[in-house]
């Protein structure tokens, strides 16, 4: 076998290795790389575009930014001016501001057991294999939302009273966008339940209320809900302005929501329903034991779309004067001893913003190839 | 039939109680729901006029034709000032939300479709760049985005006169963009004219071209034609007349520049923000539509001998668009919706001007409001409706 190719009989050629630039890096390079004098050309733009963008990017965020110090005179040239780098410290300076705005410092342990708990429970909900999903999402549903709302209100079992103006930060944020999902999803529920009802006038109000709130911008919705829930109410009822968003967030989140799980909905085979109804199931305990647990199921991904969305959309309610996460790195960039690292503020905030939506999108594509199984 | 007819004829359907019988159930539930939503429309319009009542704000939309008396920074199309009425800074504030939303559109349609194609290219490199680009936008929130572009990059340009100039014609500096401006001179009806007669043509010429390939087979080269036509009769046309349209450049003077067209940084800023971040949601949408294209389509076009451009043109592209139009639209919509983030940079469109600036001086929430939540309402209604008239067209050519 060791014959070199002159040496052998004909037809009886050895295999032999395939030729080095076939192979091994090089082998790769030609294939994806240089396969055609269009691709080589497209490869040398793409090749210097990176070179132009990454190394200034790079030196900018991490080699020449100043990564510690307590205050913003570490971050400055000779002449007093910021410097043309990352300030790291506004980060470690401003962290309590950015994650919790004026909430009391010693009163945040009440967040970090709401934190502990919803973290936990995520994960239980999102590992495989892990028993009593059903109970962890209930108990996400109902008591959590309670529990949150006496823990970081207070002014009950014997503690301290934190008004909503001084709530704020990455913390305000996952309070709009987790209350927005939970009240969502039953609205929305009911939404697309009466979107698909024979019944011309729930029909008709349905169909009204999901195209509306999707056919105007969260930000109108917003200011309707700051401007003109006050004139809807009573004389000397007030609204928390807190409340007022998280009334409007979540009536618009719930109109996407009805059309996700109208897809959902519509995705279940006719005979399941039929099924049901043979059994002798009424239509609650039909919706409930049969048709709901597939449709949600199907429409997880949807689900964990919508509330990406709605996380993105949060940052509206800066406009509306609440300090929400990014609020607070822009109201941070713009103290006087900090002026010149906004850039800082954003990159963080950038950074803090994709990671949990592109976790969250991750997750939702792994749902979507766990589900789709058919072919 | 007398052998089946073994029930007694008398008793009709069986009896069912009122509560168990599924139509009356359906009426009564109906009529608590309209019942409710009365009671509540009642409580809201009760309280909102006694509210309004107390504040001393008269209802209605007499307030349209008021003096705004406030300057609006940015009017493009109309002119406007302080002596206008309300109803005319309404007008502004919607011009230029359509502005920016078409802008918008326009450049994200662009950037989406060349990124979705880098994404799908054979290419290592440029298709794990058009990766990375679409998973940093898309999990990025817009506002964010568009603050980095404003006041990150434009906000921190330097002054008129150390401008980033580009070859001498555009001008970038703190106060907005700055690009030479067309000025038609006499006689540049005709050239429009002459060229709004070789769109005719062309359309015309594309008509019969279809017909004649339908009843002959022979293939007309329609497009390219078209594109002659449209090029060469108007330059025709404008060395007849001696080219009636003058470019009137922006010029430095003093500290700022003079002439010229000035798009303000807000605009310049916002839309960027929006088009890039649009089209990395578009380009997903022009993946999925292509790759959705079966292979055997591809491979059947090339074994009938039609050669690559051919079977993109004719084969693969009017089958991907099928796919790639709903979503499309959905981010056109949604384009549009997010156009209102313009409020929080202070460009004048209709949310900041209207929802803004003339609520606070009239304090008529509840008209305003609805003033422009019917606007976008209206807008997503034709959007919608042109791209729903689209896909119909595209969908008859799948058979």
């Amino acid at each position: 076998m060791n014959a070199l190719p002159h040496d052998s009989e004909p037809g009886h050629h050895p295999d032999l290795a395939p030729p080095a630039t076939n192979t091994g890096v090089v082998g790769w390079m030609k294939e994806n790389l240089f396969s055609s004098p269009a691709n080589a050309v497209l490869t040398l733009i793409a090749a210097y575009l990176i070179y132009a963008l990454v190394p200034p990017v790079l030196n900018y965020f991490i080699l020449d930014a100043v990564w510690l110090g307590d205050n913003s005179d570490v971050c400055r040239n000779e002449t007093g001016g910021p410097i043309a780098a990352a300030c790291w410290p506004f980060v470690k300076v401003w962290f309590k501001a950015l994650m919790f705005y004026r909430y009391p410092t010693e009163e945040l342990w009440r967040i970090y057991i709401t934190y502990i708990l919803f973290a936990g429970s995520l994960l239980a909900l999102v590992l495989p294999g892990v028993p009593g999903k059903k109970w962890v999402a209930l108990f996400l549903l109902t008591v959590f939302p309670v529990l949150c709302f006496y823990l970081y209100l207070g002014g009950s079992f014997g503690l301290a009273r934190v008004e909503t103006a001084d709530w704020g930060g990455l913390f305000l944020t996952l309070v709009i966008s987790v209350t927005g999902i939970v009240v969502s999803l039953p609205v929305g529920i009911i939404l697309a339940l009466g979107r698909r009802s024979k019944m011309p006038v729930v029909k008709a109000v349905c169909v009204a209320f999901i195209e509306l709130w999707r056919g105007v911008p969260l930000i109108t919705v917003l200011f309707m809900a700051s401007v003109m829930f006050p004139l809807f109410m009573p004389e000397g009822v007030t609204f928390d302005k807190l409340l007022r968003v998280l009334i409007g967030v979540s009536l618009f989140s719930a109109a996407y929501m009805a059309e996700v799980v109208r897809g959902g909905l519509q995705a279940i085979p006719k005979g399941q329903f039929e099924g049901a109804m043979a059994l002798g199931l009424n239509f609650p305990k039909m919706m409930v034991f049969i048709v709901m647990p597939q449709a949600l199921k199907i429409v997880i991904p949807g689900i964990v779309n919508t509330f990406i969305g709605l996380f993105k959309d949060t940052t509206l309610v800066s406009v509306v004067g609440l300090f929400d996460f990014l609020g607070t790195v822009q109201s941070a960039s713009s103290n006087p001893d900090w002026l010149g690292f906004l850039n800082t503020g954003y990159a963080f905030a950038a950074l803090i913003y994709w990671i949990f939506c592109f976790s969250m999108s991750q997750y939702s594509q792994h749902i979507e190839r766990k589900l789709h199984t058919g072919h | 039939m007398a052998a089946v007819d073994t029930t007694n004829p008398e008793a009709g359907p069986p009896k069912i109680a009122l509560w168990n019988d599924p139509q009356a159930r359906a009426l009564f539930f109906q009529i608590i729901v309209l019942g409710g939503l009365l009671i509540l429309g009642a409580f809201i319009v009760k309280n909102t006029m006694d509210n309004l009542e107390r504040a001393g704000i008269a209802s209605g939309f007499g307030f349209l034709n008021t003096t705004a008396g406030f300057a609006i920074g940015y009017s493009p199309f109309v002119h406007y000032d302080e002596k206008n009425t309300y109803l005319m800074s309404l007008t502004v504030g919607l011009l230029n939300t359509l502005l920016v939303a078409g802008l918008g559109i326009f450049f994200a349609t662009i950037f989406g479709f060349i990124v979705g194609i880098a994404r799908l290219s054979s290419n290592w490199l440029v298709a794990k760049m058009a990766l990375v680009y679409i998973e940093t936008m898309r999990n990025i929130p817009l506002l964010l985005q568009i603050f980095v572009w404003y006041f990150g990059v434009l906000r921190q340009l330097p002054g008129p006169r150390q401008s980033v100039v580009f070859s001498d014609t555009f001008f970038l500096n703190i106060r907005g963009l700055f690009s030479p401006k067309p000025l038609p001179q006499d006689g540049f009806s005709i050239v429009a004219v002459v060229f709004v007669i070789a769109i005719f043509g062309s359309i015309a010429l594309n008509i019969w071209a279809k017909k004649r390939q339908n009843e002959t087979g022979r293939i007309f080269p329609a497009i390219s034609t078209s594109i002659a036509l449209l090029i060469v009769l108007p330059l025709i046309a404008a060395a007849l007349t001696g080219f009636p349209l003058l470019w009137e450049y922006p010029v430095l003077k003093g500290f700022n520049f003079r002439g010229g067209l000035e798009i303000p940084p807000e605009l310049v800023s916002l839309t960027l923000a929006l088009s890039t971040y649009t089209g990395a949601f578009i380009a997903e949408n022009v993946r999925s539509g292509i790759t959705s294209v079966n292979k055997g389509q591809t491979e059947a076009a090339y074994a009938l001998g039609l050669r690559p451009g051919q079977t993109l043109r004719l084969v693969v592209i009017p089958q991907a668009l099928r796919v790639i139009i709903p979503p499309v639209t959905s981010q056109y919509l949604n384009l549009t919706k997010n156009s209102s983030l313009a409020a929080a940079i202070a460009y004048p469109d209709i949310v900041l001007v209207f929802g803004g600036t003339v609520l606070m001086q009239t304090g008529q929430a509840v008209e305003i409001i609805a003033i422009v939540m019917a606007f976008y309402l209206f807008v997503s209604l034709v959007i919608s409706m042109f791209m729903n008239w689209y896909n119909q067209k595209m969908a008859l050519v799948e058979r």
